[in-house]
């Protein structure tokens, strides 16, 4: 690590507790433990789900439907990554899927006022990165919470485009701001989006596990008061995680609406939770400080594929719904067991 | 990450494994070739588009050899449409019906529909021209406007007096409505006895288009009808009639909702009304886009309008004909009375 020196009461928050399994463990233990870690689980869920949808429609399994099937959750994957780090803050953001609408608001008003994709990709990425900051200065400098202030900024985002657009849509883009969101790339097979998700990823577990701004991440979410007083600098963290998520809630916006080539006031609307859904079904705690990328990225293809396969056999979208909430219910509990269950089997090591 | 990375290549590395050992299963047992049609409605649980639906099984079970997958997305999204055309894309199937929540996100998914061979039309909600091939409307300006003239003549022997009670003076559908009506009034000879003494306003609010309704009782004495071109003024007429103790001396006809015109229908106030029938909406998308699926239409090429002139033969409800840029006309709106009104008002 190279974080500054840190105060005794804070280290036992910064340990990663994945790497508590390692220590002194025989490998058989290592292994049992390891087995149950909630990624593997869930990857084991993930392997499982694939085979069945698999065995249960012949078309689910084609390389080309697996990855035109990304488009429908690519955009929400990108937002979770940045929610992860606000949930593992202990924070929340229920704003996001109002952000895309406003920043979709403001591309299409760009783009009716002649300009090119590049400006109106700027437009969207900047009030993206605005309306975040906005989130971020009223959550860290007036101090109020951020479930209460992103339930604001949730109406208020949406509002103005409702306000601005009523039942009206901006549909005029031009044709090679199509091609971010429907294009592909590498043999036209693999979707752009999907290779700036993959490249998001990469950079989001990067700077969870090998920054000093990812350890002050966890910090903050196991302990806000002590991270404050081993002299982390709580507040400007998490302005630059809500500005972060504001920014990829933008560039969500650029391909969700390159994509439809269409704003309308109800763009993505219901949103925000999916992104929450797929971050908590990733294992990252609600109550915040623990969690990781991996997970979250196979959950987020867990659900995506899940929800792909029970449509090419045609289950109706309710039906979808009531197993997607399911799963989450399983996402909160089943954590818990597993906790309980790892400890035993930890401390069964040295009776 | 890396170990993420390897997981899920071990997962599709499995996945492919059992996939290629299923489908070398599946091609062993040849089925007989059925034309898929789905049709993607708004939202599901909405019983207008299940009766769209039923018509749409109704005429797969006339046609024979098509399978009807009925879908729409919980929430009425175009996100959520989007969804499933993609999973219909890679179910391969033959054709896409749909009622769009927005004319213009669908596009971009319905053209790579199409070009891998889909035929998609648009019904109910249309898709701008670019994203179909046809699209279906249940009524035109014309037919509705004649139609409702020869509602009311039926009721009163083409004889007497008779009264509009619109929406808004600005409402753009009825005002093309009302000036077919006018002028089938002044120059067709069968109404040649009737008169079209007034035509007034109800802003589309129960209570002002019922106190329109008995306004014109007061300066009507002779009022032997009233056309009511909107479903909050049919169903208000009705109620003045009703609480007037008119039933029987004005007639009334409109365009209503079966389950807000029912009782009205049942006390005699309102013997005829009609509307678009949603039965008959998806009977004839499905025969269309069955033509479409069959080749029976020359100029369908796959991402552009069919072109007008060309006719589709739609079983019970006739000859439909493709007019410009693509949308088609199903016909007459369908006349509700005391027959079908009770079947109908469960539904819509």
């Amino acid at each position: 690590m190279s974080g500054p020196s840190l105060g005794p009461a804070a280290d036992g928050a910064l340990v990663d507790e994945s790497r508590l399994i390692r220590a002194d463990l025989s490998p058989g233990k290592r292994l049992a433990a390891l087995a149950l870690k909630w990624e593997s689980l869930l990857f084991l869920i993930f392997v499982a789900m694939m085979a069945a949808n698999s065995l249960l429609s012949p078309v689910f399994l084609d390389p080309a439907n697996l990855l035109d099937a990304t488009f429908n959750f690519t955009e929400k994957a990108i937002i979770a990554l940045p929610m992860i780090f606000v949930i593992l803050c202990g924070d929340m953001d229920i704003s996001v899927a109002s952000i895309i609408s406003i920043s979709s608001l403001f591309m299409g008003m760009s783009s009716a006022s002649g300009a090119g994709t590049t400006a109106i990709v700027l437009v969207g990425l900047g009030v993206g990165l605005a309306a975040g900051l906005f989130n971020g200065l009223l959550i860290t400098r007036l101090d109020i919470p951020a479930v209460a202030v992103t339930i604001g900024t949730m109406s208020l985002f949406r509002g103005v485009s409702n306000a601005v657009l009523g039942d009206q849509a901006y549909t005029r883009y031009p044709a090679s701001f199509g091609e971010l969101g429907q294009g592909y790339a590498v043999a036209g097979l693999v979707p752009w989006q999907l290779l700036v998700f993959a490249a998001l990823a990469a950079a989001a577990a990067l700077v969870l596990n090998r920054t000093v701004f990812g350890r002050y991440v966890y910090a903050i979410g196991n302990n806000k008061t002590a991270a404050r007083f081993s002299g982390v600098p709580v507040q400007d963290v998490r302005l630059a995680v809500f500005a972060a998520t504001g920014l990829l809630s933008g560039l969500a916006a650029v391909l969700l609406t390159s994509r439809i080539g269409s704003t309308r006031p109800d763009i993505a609307s219901g949103w925000e939770m999916d992104v929450i859904t797929s971050v908590v079904l990733g294992g990252v705690a609600i109550t915040g400080g623990k969690g990781n990328v991996g997970g979250v990225i196979i959950a987020t293809f867990l659900l995506g594929y899940l929800r792909f396969g029970m449509g090419v056999m045609n289950v109706p979208g309710k039906v979808m719904n009531i197993i997607t909430g399911a799963l989450l219910i399983v996402a909160i509990l089943l954590p818990r067991a597993i906790e309980t269950l790892r400890r035993r089997a930890l401390l069964g090591g040295r009776a | 990450m890396k170990k993420t990375l390897r997981m899920l290549s071990l997962a599709l590395a499995l996945a492919l494994v059992a996939g290629a050992a299923l489908s070398l299963g599946s091609c062993a047992k040849a089925a007989p070739k059925t034309a898929k049609i789905a049709m993607v409605v708004k939202s599901m649980g909405n019983p207008f588009f299940d009766a769209c639906r039923d018509g749409a099984q109704e005429a797969a079970k006339e046609l024979g050899g098509i399978e009807i997958i009925y879908q729409g997305p919980s929430t009425p999204t175009a996100e959520g449409q989007i969804e499933i055309i993609d999973s219909l894309i890679a179910q391969k199937v033959d054709g896409i019906i749909v009622s769009a929540n927005d004319k213009d996100a669908l596009i971009p998914i319905t053209k790579k529909a199409m070009s891998k061979g889909i035929k998609v039309m648009s019904f109910d909600s249309a898709i701008a021209a670019g994203g179909r091939m046809v699209d279906l409307v249940p009524s035109e300006t014309e037919l509705i406007g004649k139609q409702q003239v020869q509602l009311i003549s039926e009721l009163i022997g083409a004889e007497g007096e008779v009264a509009i009670l619109s929406a808004t003076s600005q409402a753009t559908n009825q005002n093309a409505w009302i000036e077919v009506m006018k002028k089938e009034f002044e120059t067709n000879p069968a109404y040649a006895k009737m008169k079209l003494v007034a035509t007034v306003y109800g802003d589309d609010l129960s209570d002002k288009s019922y106190r329109e309704a008995m306004g014109l009782f007061e300066s009507y004495p002779k009022l032997k009808g009233i056309i009511s071109p909107t479903t909050v003024g049919v169903a208000a007429a009705g109620k003045a009639i009703t609480d007037k103790k008119l039933i029987g001396k004005v007639q009334l006809v409109g365009l209503g909702l079966p389950s807000e015109m029912k009782f009205y229908v049942m006390n005699d106030a309102c013997k005829q009304f009609a509307l678009w029938n949603p039965v008959d909406l998806g009977y004839s998308a499905t025969q269309i886009t069955n033509a479409l699926v069959k080749g029976k239409l020359k100029s369908a090429k796959d991402g552009t309008p069919v072109k007008a002139g060309e006719v589709v033969e739609a079983g019970r409800m006739g000859k439909i004909t493709i007019g410009e840029s693509g949308v088609a006309v199903m016909g007459n709106p369908f006349v509700f009375n005391k027959s079908n009104v009770e079947k109908y008002a469960s539904i819509f």
